[in-house]
């Protein structure tokens, strides 16, 4: 990247961490470009030209300061409630549930901006929380409020996995900003408890029998269990190096479901086996990486919750998706970032890329 | 415990961070690797399980139904045969709305409303994987029609295949029986996917049942690539399916359809006998079924149809069907008389009956004197009942079981019929009486207890004719060795030949069929069975209490060839009803033009062939009943049907004639006389004891 004819700021960007992703993000197209049996149109271009939108909005982000990103903290987090609301009333007034807002030029999905909002409000708030209040009951509460808002009304759309994603970015950023570990371990054993409670109460029918196809897939082979059942047989018959570009049975002849949304890693994996599938994964765990060592350089508190929180974030999906289409979670509307089509969750995770990359640039020339 | 008392800094909060954050990277970085590992597990470890199970996913492999083996006749004529055919079924698990695609179907190939019924029946008693044919004989262009269509039809399966054909349709109905889809029963018994690939039948009934394992022979397979959907991507491979083997029969498949037809509107049964072998050359029995429609399933008013029918087209009466012989035992018991030391040069006086104690069995004239061969000649009973006196009928009933009446031949037939020839432990053991004088009267002309089957009285009938205990087969080139010699002299076998030579060409009572073909001539023997004692002769009123018809014969008489029966339910008495059968039947062997001739004038009368007349019907109960005819029975409910006891007038034969002939009081018993007599003669009332 040395030499002079590279602008300064182009130069400047985080380029080990943004090569392999767009490695990764020109790999997932190569694998809708096969799913869509070996045609460009539609998924393969619009992945590469969402990429390219969006890794310039990072860019863009990347270069705002921190001060910028604490004001519009509270705004932005109201306004998504707002939208939330709205979304939820629309979808009453329309009869079943929505979780978009067509906004004439593009669908705006509001829950799906609040996974980074929230780390965003949540580092803001600890920031701002004297370091004496994280010992006392003052650190969780105004800290539980502003998660519970955006989570329970995500959860009636109803869509648990956002509200997972979620919760959890919010829960590590708390974990992280250093209140008592006992909290946790605390919080740990309430989830036990509840957890089940929830499973008979608060989970829908089908998503209560998710979790129980999950514990048990050939169960119910050709109901909810096909799923995974078919996920596993692609991963599983790729082997170690696959059956070769447009040769995945299991996609192509649309047994596996969703083959180029939730469950493009199998259908990458029934054609690339295990190498594609190591390959993912390590850039996965590369931008984590770069993400963790980011907070951990970062000169201030609110810097170093964004970025660890973000991080987390996206995280998340990677971590759900995978277990999912390898079987070792019940199956969530979760899809994988830079590789499953769609827009909003590879915006989403772009947000986390562009934002990481402005803490990173307030660490080295200020803020 | 230390940090809770000091105060919390920013400092502490970044070392915190810190230590925390280590520990939230080292989580993802665990996670990466477990992922990996678990990958490694299913693509690794599981790899081959996973490949078979993707392969099994990718790869559907469709049964090819074998072509089901030829019945042949014995110059090699198919009696049964295949054709390419286009046909539609349905498989009722892959259905997802059967009215709707039912009435999408229906204008496709052209079904009405009667077919459509039909269909949904069987759709309600198929269970889930039990294919149901919408339709068959299909021409190409409808044929496209559903192919074109099927995406849209989930559970409708188009297909080629080969269909059973059956050249002669009803004339081979109960001899071959015919084919269908297995029963869930059927599927219970043998778990093989064969049995529910569309298009695939089983024999039912008949040959087709019996040889079912022979016929059928070994299915192809295709294996295609299809999608989740079931759409077809591509043929892999497809394996030919091994034809089932054929198989000969002694029968002759022109003579089995000309004595089928030849029998007309009666409700009887022709069995012709190859005298050389012992082979089957027909056995007919009439009115029918039509295999070839019964392939399909038998539909609400087919089977209303078939029900309601009072000549039981559901029963094999060549082999099933029990009838008191009649007169036409007389030629068997001139055998037994003789053997008991009786000169057939002796003569007996026919007054016009006979004196038992104090009752009186009437003849049906008075023969004046008679001696063995003119008592065949003219059916006299007076002859007979004197002689059963003084030999005793257990001296006959031996001769009548040795020339093949109350037996089971070892043959291919399912539910053949022993039938009775009565003797005094018999009646002790069934009725718990003694035997009477009177019993011995009646069973002597065949009446009373006995009851034979047609195809027992052709055996009888080539055995007189030979000499020989010729066993009947159906297996062309599979003859069944003879029995035991038959201890008569050729002497005494001429007795009953002349005497039977005389009933055709002579003055006997067999005159109106005589047939003379060079120099090839008829012996035959006629028989009326009473049916009823109630009415005085059963010639006139009601169709089922008329007398049975029969008629035996062979030919030519100087050197035996045929030997056949012919019994004509209800058909009065036997020169009237089942002696003009037999003597076109026998004609046909010897000159078919003359006898196609006879027939087709017939059929003019008739309305048609045997299939032409039951299309008539058809369309006439279609006009009728239309939809509103019951549903039918389950499949089993059919083949009980024919599997059931022959009709309740063959089934208790002379039932009423069975009442005890000792009663002192006639007037008490409707008919203390053997009222079945021989023929042809005046109606005779029945007689009062004198």
């Amino acid at each position: 990247m040395g030499g002079g004819l590279i602008p300064e700021p182009l130069r400047r960007l985080p380029w080990r961490m943004l090569l392999p992703l767009a490695l990764l993000n020109l790999f997932g197209s190569t694998v809708l470009w096969s799913a869509a049996g070996g045609r460009m149109w539609p998924w393969a271009i619009m992945h590469m030209v969402h990429f390219a939108v969006f890794l310039a909005m990072a860019v863009v982000l990347a270069r705002l300061p921190q001060h910028l990103f604490k004001q519009v903290a509270y705004p932005l987090y109201g306004v998504l409630i707002v939208l939330l609301v709205l979304v939820e009333a629309i979808g009453k007034v329309g009869g079943g549930s929505q979780r978009w807002l067509n906004l004439g030029f593009m669908t705006l999905q509001p829950s799906e901006l609040m996974k980074p909002v929230i780390v965003l409000v949540m580092a803001r708030f600890y920031d701002s929380l004297p370091p004496a209040m994280t010992q006392s009951w003052r650190a969780l509460v105004p800290a539980g409020a502003l998660l519970a808002v955006p989570a329970a009304l995500v959860m009636l759309q109803p869509d648990l996995g956002t509200a997972l994603a979620i919760c959890f970015g919010a829960v590590v950023v708390v974990f992280l900003a250093g209140v008592p570990i006992w909290w946790f371990i605390g919080g740990g054993a309430a989830a036990a408890v509840i957890a089940p409670l929830a499973f008979f109460f608060a989970l829908h029918d089908y998503q209560r029998k998710r979790v129980l196809v999950f514990l048990d897939p050939e169960a119910d082979m050709l109901g909810s269990g096909y799923h995974i059942t078919q996920s596993k047989i692609a991963i599983g018959s790729g082997g170690i190096f696959g059956k070769g570009l447009g040769n995945g049975s299991q996609s192509h002849l649309q047994y596996l479901p969703e083959s180029h949304t939730d469950f493009v890693f199998a259908t990458m994996a029934e054609e690339w086996g295990l190498l594609g599938g190591i390959f993912v994964i390590a850039v996965f765990l590369l931008v984590f990486r770069w993400g963790m060592g980011i907070a951990q350089r970062a000169p201030d508190r609110f810097s170093r919750l964004l970025a660890a929180g973000l991080t987390t974030t996206m995280f998340f999906y990677f971590a759900i998706n995978m277990s999912m289409v390898m079987g070792l979670a019940p199956v969530v509307g979760i899809p994988l970032p830079f590789m499953s089509h769609g827009g909003s969750s590879l915006m989403t995770n772009m947000l986390c890329i562009g934002t990481i990359m402005a803490v990173d640039r307030w660490s080295r020339v200020g803020r | 415990m230390a940090r809770r008392t000091t105060r919390t800094t920013s400092g502490t909060l970044a070392n915190s961070f810190d230590r925390r954050s280590i520990v939230v990277g080292a989580l993802q970085g665990g996670l990466g690797l477990l992922l990996a590992t678990r990958m490694g597990w299913i693509a690794i470890a599981e790899n081959n399980r996973y490949r078979t199970m993707a392969e099994s996913n990718r790869v559907n492999l469709t049964l090819i139904p074998p072509r089901r083996g030829w019945i042949l006749d014995r110059h090699g004529e198919p009696i049964a045969s295949n054709r390419a055919d286009f046909r539609v079924d349905l498989i009722p698990e892959r259905l997802i709305d059967v009215d709707r695609t039912i009435d999408e179907l229906a204008p496709l190939i052209g079904l009405d409303a009667i077919k459509v019924q039909d269909i949904k029946d069987k759709l309600e008693d198929a269970r889930g994987f039990q294919p149901v044919e919408a339709g068959s004989h299909l021409d190409e262009e409808k044929f496209a029609a559903v192919s074109v269509r099927m995406p849209d039809l989930p559970g409708v399966v188009p297909q080629r295949s080969f269909a059973r054909q059956y050249p002669t349709g009803p004339s081979v109905g109960h001899l071959v029986g015919y084919v269908g889809p297995a029963s869930g029963a059927d599927y219970e018994k043998e778990h093989n996917p064969l049995l529910i690939t569309p298009g695939f039948k089983i024999g039912k009934d008949g040959l087709e049942k019996h040889f079912d394992a022979v016929l059928r022979g070994v299915p192809g397979a295709r294996r295609v690539e299809v999608t989740a959907g079931g759409r077809i991507v591509r043929d892999l491979e497809t394996r030919e399916d091994i034809p089932g083997k054929p198989i000969k029969l002694t029968i002759d498949g022109a003579l089995q359809d000309y004595a089928a037809r030849r029998i007309g509107l009666e409700s009887a049964s022709v069995v012709v006998i190859d005298c050389h072998t012992g082979g089957i050359l027909a056995l007919v029995s009439m009115p029918s079924f039509d295999p070839n429609s019964f392939a399909d399933g038998v539909g609400r008013l087919e089977w209303k149809m078939l029900q309601e029918d009072d000549h039981v087209p559901l029963l094999n009466k060549a082999v099933r069907g029990l009838y008191p012989p009649g007169s036409t035992m007389k030629p068997m018991a001139t055998l037994a008389l003789q053997q008991h030391g009786v000169d057939p040069e002796e003569r007996v006086n026919c007054p016009g009956g006979y004196r038992l104690g104090s009752r009186y069995f009437r003849c049906d004239a008075a023969h004046g004197s008679v001696d063995m061969r003119s008592a065949v000649e003219h059916s006299c009973n007076t002859y007979f009942w004197s002689m059963a006196h003084r030999v005793g009928y257990d001296a006959i009933a031996p001769v009548g079981r040795m020339l093949g009446l109350g037996q089971q031949f070892d043959l291919p037939i399912s539910g053949q019929r022993k039938g009775i020839v009565p003797d005094a432990a018999w009646k002790m053991r069934r009725y718990h009486q003694a035997w009477s004088m009177a019993d011995s009267l009646n069973a002597s002309i065949g009446q009373g207890y006995v009851a034979v089957s047609p195809l027992q009285l052709a055996v009888m009938t080539a055995r007189i004719a030979t000499g020989r205990t010729l066993q009947p087969s159906l297996m062309f080139g599979q003859p069944a060795p003879a029995g035991p010699t038959l201890p008569f002299t050729p002497e005494q076998f001429a007795v009953p030949r002349d005497g039977m030579f005389r009933v055709v060409n002579g003055s006997g009572t067999g005159v109106g069929s005589k047939i003379v073909i060079g120099d090839v001539r008829m012996a035959g023997k006629t028989g009326t069975a009473q049916v009823r004692a109630l009415t005085s002769r059963g010639t006139v009123g009601e169709w089922k209490t008329r007398d049975h018809s029969l008629f035996i014969c062979f030919a030519p008489t100087d050197a035996p060839r045929y030997a056949m029966s012919v019994v004509v339910e209800h058909g009065t008495f036997g020169a009237r009803a089942a002696a003009p059968i037999a003597k076109d039947v026998m004609t046909f062997l010897f000159d078919p033009r003359t006898a196609w001739d006879s027939l087709l004038a017939l059929e003019k009368e008739w309305g048609g062939t045997p299939a032409q007349r039951m299309a008539a019907k058809f369309r006439t109960y279609a006009a009728r009943y239309g939809t509103s005819a019951p549903k039918v029975g389950p499949e089993e409910a059919l083949e009980a049907a024919m599997d059931r006891a022959p009709a309740p007038a063959a089934e208790q034969p002379n039932q009423d004639v069975i009442t005890p002939v000792d009663t002192p009081h006639g007037a008490a018993s409707p008919s203390p006389t053997p009222a079945a007599t021989a023929e042809p003669a005046a109606p005779a009332s029945p007689t009062e004891p004198h």
